[in-house]
Order: structure tokens, then sequence, then C-alpha cells
């Protein structure tokens, strides 16, 4: 009995150490493979079907813009991909494929914060600015935004701008006129607040829950006072006195109640609830707000009885955080040239003007804002305009999750009440931070 | 044995017949149990050899004069370990390990608690039994991360919590409040798992022993503790067990409840995703193998200390020590 047993005893042993063989042998032919250097990108060849990848479509009009494409082009058919609603899932998909080298998207819609990792990591295609002669037409800010160390890398197909939200029966009522900047606002608010019907109503609010809209929020605070958190030149310069001043304008706003308690797990959509019941006079939001605080079925109560504005600034206008998406060509896509195609189709005026028509999504193209059939249909546009003309991007860095983090965390710590750090060692505290972030 | 060991002697012949069948057995043995093994050394073996590699290499983290990241991986020994333990990341790991076994010891305290009570209710004979069963085991068969958003809209600033509750409290920000808001969203989706274990293990208990207690007028409660616990321990531990062993890798909930990078909920797992979500797989793998270590460990201690029957070693064990008593 014995005897048998050791012998199963090495009959296992046996099958443990020939399929360990077997797998060593399986993980080092795939570890040999990753040396190898891509070609360089420039030549945009091959046509063919190809796959678009891109965020869950919430606007629902993706699908009429890329059938139209395919009924005039059914030799080089695009199938949609759709990925997850999060952001940060759509870029982990996008990454893996591009680690493995996969030639399954050729069409990636990328946030425009992730052109520079994307670009640095040689998993988007340079793109030749000779071949896209329309980037003249589009507002200079958005294609900014979709170079990497000037070269360009994506092309901006929806672009994305903050909008001050306030309640212009209100307003009226109090007979104030729609503030321009942070001062004026605050003693707006007071007047109203001094009416019978606007005692219970909360100032402003815009997005302070730590996530990327407090990066965004932040950053507007900095850049609206006349600060930058990461200068032109690509360094970081958050430890001045004018980022100081518009960092101290949002600490002064929690303290004295300006800003509600409750604003500081803001993310878009409970601010826009709180601005959409009724307790918010002031609200910082994207322009897909408009059409949902417009309802009439109920869900609104202050349906008609508000308007928007470009965003005030500390003592002048106001400057916006830029949002968006760029559309660029994956590097190991096999049917480039379609890929191209595709991009400036859907980047086109026609194209950008039927997706107005049927989504809030802010387009590139600059003439568009000038429509007036646009503009009856949207009144927000001319501000909105305004506010992405003169939007400054979010860094353009490789580590851009480490950046955004250090960023959140600083003005985190500085907003929530009680406060962990005041303004001042904040900013040089989150100034030493993105020196070691961003030393290139 | 004496038969086998007498088969070893005899003449070289018989010898090498006999090994030759046991040999062929053996390979026959073999090839039939590879297919097995090879499955569970890809899904197993492979991750867990594989990770360990990755924690000692670093990847794509230096830029060139043009700004494109270098590539391929280097060799960095126990270098990323080292960067978990000191300065700033050394306080943020221990704050991280701190939260996890907290969170670890509380929920899985107030779920056996609770579980055990479940149990009970659903074992009790009565009129829609059926309906209360099914409703306690409700919230295990949610989705975690459903469950969270679920909670989060409670606890949101406008939400139900602050308003049957009358308070003004922000859920969502650093404090005890948030671990607070954890601590009740898994109490209350995996209370009901123990509960249906021990449920399991309440309905193999025969009603015989309970009347027997009767008569002997023991207390309902000494009923429950010398009969009941007892009799339910094993499916109890293992109960417990598996709860330790998931809440060690709490991720979902307070990633989505709360939030990421914020402190009070910042558990081992949330650590190793948000390296790996900025590409540094090296740290996000050294994380990972530091929290598989632990939970290799605190598995171990409780097998070993509760001897819980995980693996059936108990009913192995058991005939051996009744063996001895009769030598004795």
């Amino acid at each position: 009995m014995r005897f048998e047993r050791s012998h199963t005893r090495k009959a296992v042993a046996l099958a443990v150490v020939s399929s360990l063989v077997l797998l060593t042998a399986a993980c080092g032919g795939g570890d040999d493979g990753g040396s190898g250097n891509n070609g360089s990108g420039g030549a945009l060849e091959g046509r063919g079907p190809i796959k678009f990848a891109t965020g869950k479509d919430t606007s629902g009009n993706l699908k009429n813009q890329v059938d139209a494409w395919n009924t005039q082009h059914p030799d080089e058919k695009v199938e949609v991909a759709e990925l997850p609603e999060s952001a940060d899932q759509q870029r982990n998909q996008m990454i893996s494929n591009a680690q493995i080298k996969s030639t399954e998207f050729s069409v990636l819609n990328l946030d425009v914060v992730w052109t520079a990792e994307f670009a640095a990591n040689r998993w988007i295609t340079e793109l030749p600015q000779d071949q896209f002669p329309d980037l003249g037409k589009l507002l200079p800010t958005t294609v900014d935004t979709a170079k990497y160390r000037d070269k360009l890398y994506a092309v901006p197909v929806t672009s994305d701008g903050g909008l001050l939200y306030y309640r212009k029966d209100l307003l009226d009522k109090a007979g104030v006129e729609v503030p321009k900047t942070w001062p004026e606002m605050v003693a707006a608010c007071a007047k109203v607040k001094a009416l019978p019907e606007g005692k219970a109503i909360n100032c402003y609010a815009g997005q302070f829950e730590k996530y990327e809209g407090l990066t965004v929020n932040f950053s507007e605070a900095v850049n609206g006072a006349g600060g930058v958190v990461v200068g032109d030149d690509g360094k970081p310069n958050v430890d001045t006195p004018e980022a100081l001043a518009g960092l101290t304008a949002l600490v002064e706003g929690f303290k004295t109640g300006f800003i509600p308690k409750a604003a500081i797990t803001y993310q878009e959509e409970p601010g826009r609830r709180a601005f959409q019941d009724g307790n918010l006079l002031f609200h910082r939001n994207w322009p897909y707000v408009y059409a949902l605080a417009n309802k009439t079925d109920g869900s609104s109560k202050i349906a008609g009885k508000f308007a928007v504005a470009a965003l005030p600034g500390l003592s002048g206008p106001g400057v916006s955080t830029l949002g968006g998406h760029n559309y660029a060509i994956s590097e190991f896509a096999t049917n480039k040239a379609t890929a191209a195609d595709f991009i400036k189709f859907m980047s086109s005026e026609e194209r950008q003007k039927a997706n107005v028509e049927k989504t809030s999504q802010a387009p590139t193209w600059a003439s568009l804002y000038d429509d007036p059939a646009l503009n009856k249909q949207f009144p927000y546009l001319a501000p909105l305009k305004a506010s992405i003309a003169s939007a400054k991007s979010r860094p353009k860095v490789v580590k851009y999750g480490d950046v955004t983090t250090a960023i959140q965390e600083a003005a985190y710590g500085a907003l929530k009440q009680p406060a962990e750090k005041d303004p001042k060692q904040t900013l040089t505290d989150l100034q030493t931070k993105l020196s070691s972030l961003i030393t290139q | 044995m004496s038969e086998s060991a007498s088969a070893v002697e005899p003449t070289p012949g018989k010898k090498v017949r006999r090994t030759s069948f046991n040999e062929g057995t053996g390979r026959l043995a073999a090839l039939l149990l590879s297919p097995t093994l090879i499955v569970l050394l890809l899904v197993i073996g492979y991750p867990i050899i594989s990770a360990l590699r990755e924690s000692l290499y670093i990847s794509g983290q230096r830029i060139d004069a043009d700004g494109f990241v270098i590539e391929g991986s280097q060799f960095v020994g126990l270098d990323n370990f080292a960067a978990i333990f000191s300065g700033e990341t050394g306080d943020r790991f221990w704050n991280a390990f701190y939260n996890t076994t907290f969170f670890t010891v509380t929920c899985v305290v107030l779920e056996t608690v609770l579980g055990i009570l479940m149990a009970m209710v659903m074992h009790k004979a009565f009129k829609g039994r059926a309906i209360v069963r099914a409703s306690i085991l409700v919230p295990w068969a949610i989705p975690t991360v459903v469950s969270a958003l679920l909670w989060k809209w409670i606890f949101q600033a406008d939400g139900i919590a602050n308003e049957v509750l009358g308070t003004q409290i922000l859920w969502s920000t650093e404090g005890w409040q948030s671990v607070l808001s954890v601590i009740i969203a898994d109490t209350w989706k995996t209370a009901p798992f123990i509960g249906l274990l021990v449920l399991a293990g309440l309905q193999t208990i025969p009603d015989e022993v309970y009347e027997a207690a009767k008569v002997d007028g023991a207390s309902p409660w000494k009923t429950f503790t010398r009969i009941t616990l007892p009799l339910v321990k094993p499916a109890l531990l293992v109960a417990v067990l598996f709860r330790i062993l998931d809440t060690l890798r709490i991720f979902d909930l307070p990633y989505v409840l709360v939030g990421p990078n914020k402190a009070s909920v910042e558990t081992l797992s949330i650590l190793a995703f948000l390296e790996s979500n900025q590409n540094r797989y090296g740290p996000a793998a050294a994380y990972a193998t530091l929290l598989f270590l632990y939970i290799v460990v605190v598995a171990y201690v409780f097998v070993k200390l509760l001897g819980a029957d995980v693996i059936g070693e108990a009913r192995v064990a058991k005939p051996k020590k009744s063996r001895g008593k009769v030598g004795a």
C-alpha cells in the first residue's frame, strides 16, 4: 500500500514539474517580444473596415454620425466599440489594448488630458498637420489640447467649457446685474438673500469633491485670479500671490457660507440637482446642464428661470478649464488612411453641426458658435464660445494621473472644514510636489 | 504493511515486474492528473509567480529628450518594496494597513453576530418564513458595486440617511462618518452570507438534542451556548474565514461609496489599484504581494488557532484520536 502511494506522489511531482516547465516556457516566450521598437508614424496607409473605440455614447447621436459615414463608404465601414461610461475604465481598456499592440482599435476617442500620456508612450500616431487643413477653422485652444511637444497627435471633435448658471428671476427681482467678478457675485448674493424669496438660498457651488472636477475648479480659481498651476513652459508655478488670491477666495467662500458646506461632496450631478431644486443662486457647471435644468416635466423647479454667463474671475473675466474629446489613430492600427479620413469626416463642419443640433456637446468648429439658428436653439453658445476661446488646458504631462491627484489632495485639504492647511502652506507644498512629479 | 515490505525483498524478477506495474499506474496517474494541475497552475500558480516577478521590475517611468517614454522594464530588486515602507508612502501604507485590519475586525464581528441572529430567525418555523428568508438574502444577491452606488445615494448630502436622522452629516468626507458608512454598507451586504452558512449548519442539528436539553430543564441561553453554538461551529468558522479573507481585500465599497484618495477609508487593495492605474505595475505588484502575504498569514493563524475545518482535516484526524484513547 505504502509502496503504491509513494509512486502516486512521484507521479504528482512529475506532473507538477512538467506543467511548470511548460508554463515557464510559455512565459519566457512572452517576454522576449517586449523590447522591439515599433516603426515611426507619419505614413497613414491602408484602407478597409476599422473600429472606433469610444466611451459609452450618452448623447444617443453617435450612431447617426457613424451611419452617415458608413453609407458613404461601404468598403471602409466603421464599427463602434463602446467602452464603459467611466473615463478611468475607458482609459484602462485603451491602454491594455495598446500594451499588447492590438490592432483591434483604429480610432480612439481620447479625453483631452490623456493626449500627452498616449503620445509619449507611442500608443497613438503622430498626424501630419498638412493633411488636416481644417485645423485652422477650429477654436485654437481646442487644437492645442491635441498637441504634445508641438506635434499633432489628434483632432478635437468636441470641446467643453465651464459656464456660470444663475437665477435670472432672483437677480432681476433684486435689481442686480449679472456678476462679472467674484466680489460682484458675493455682493449680488447678499442682495438676493435680503429678498423674502431668497432667504433660504445658497449662494454658489462648483464641483469640490475629491476627483477630477476639483482639479478643474481649483485651476479655474487660480487661473481666474491671474495665476497658473503649470506655466506655458511646462513648469509648475503655483506658489504665487495670484494663485493664493484665487485659492483664498474659494476657502473664504466655504468659511463664510457663501459656498454651502455640502458642496465639498458635489460632483457635477449633485450640484446640478441642488441648482435644479432651486437651492443655488449661482452654479458653475458644463453646458449639458442647460437642457436638463430647462425641462418642464417637473424634474426641474427652475425651468425658464435661469440663464448662463461666462465664469467670473477674481477681478475680471474668469478662465475656464478646457474639457472635451480628441480623436486619435492607434499606432498599431492597420487601416490608418481610412482612420484619418474618418476623423476628418467627424470633425467636419457638416458633421459637427448635425451633432450640435441633436446633443448638447460643444463643437470645436468656431463658426458654428455664430450660427443664428443654433444660437436661437442653444442660447448658451455665445458665453460658451467665450469660455472655450479663453480657456486653459490642464497640465500636458505624461503622468497626468499623479499630477491631478496631487492637485486634488492639496485643494481638498485646504477647502474642507476644518482645513488641514492654510492656503499659503497648501500652495507651497503643492509646488514642491508638482516639481518632483514634473521633472522633464 | 509487512506484506508490502516483504514484496520488496524477493527475487529480482518478481521485483521488476511489480515495480514496472506500479510505474505504469504512476505514469497513468500523472497523465490523468496533469490537465487539472496545468489548469490550476495556469489560473493560480502563474498569476502569483508572475506578480512576484513583476514586483521586482519597474517599467516606463523615464522619459527621453524628445518626450517619449523609454520602453522596456528594468530589474530593481526589492526597491519597489523598500519604496513602500519609506517616507510619505510608508505612512500611507501603514494607514491603509490599519484601515484594512480595522474594517476586517469590525465588519466580521458585526456580520457574525447579525448573521447568527438572521440564521436563527430563518430557522424558526413560522408563517411567511419563505418571504423572510428571501428578503434577508436579497442584499447578498446584489453585486457589491451596485450596493455601493445604492448606499452612496443614501449617504448623499441631501440623501435619505440625513433626512431620516435629521442631520447634516457629509458622509463621504474624511473622518469617522465615511468609515461608518463603509461598515454599514458592508455589514448590510454580507451578514446574510454568514446567515446562510449558519442556517445550513443549524439544519443539520437533530431536534432530539434540543428535546433532551428541554427535558433536562436547560435555559434558552444555555441551550444556545452549549448546543447550538458548538454544533454550528464548523460551518460558522468556515463562513467567518471566508469573510475575513474577503474583507481583507475590500475594495469596491470604499472606492465607490466614498471615493479614491480618501485616507480615512483607503485600503491595501485600493493602493494596489491606484498604482496599476498609473501604469506602475511593479509597485502595484509589490502592494498586491504584501496584501497576499498578509492574507496568507491571517488565514494560517485563523485555521491553526480555531481549527476551522476547511479542507476536511478534522475528519481524517478524528479516528486517530479515538484509537489513541482506546490504547490508553
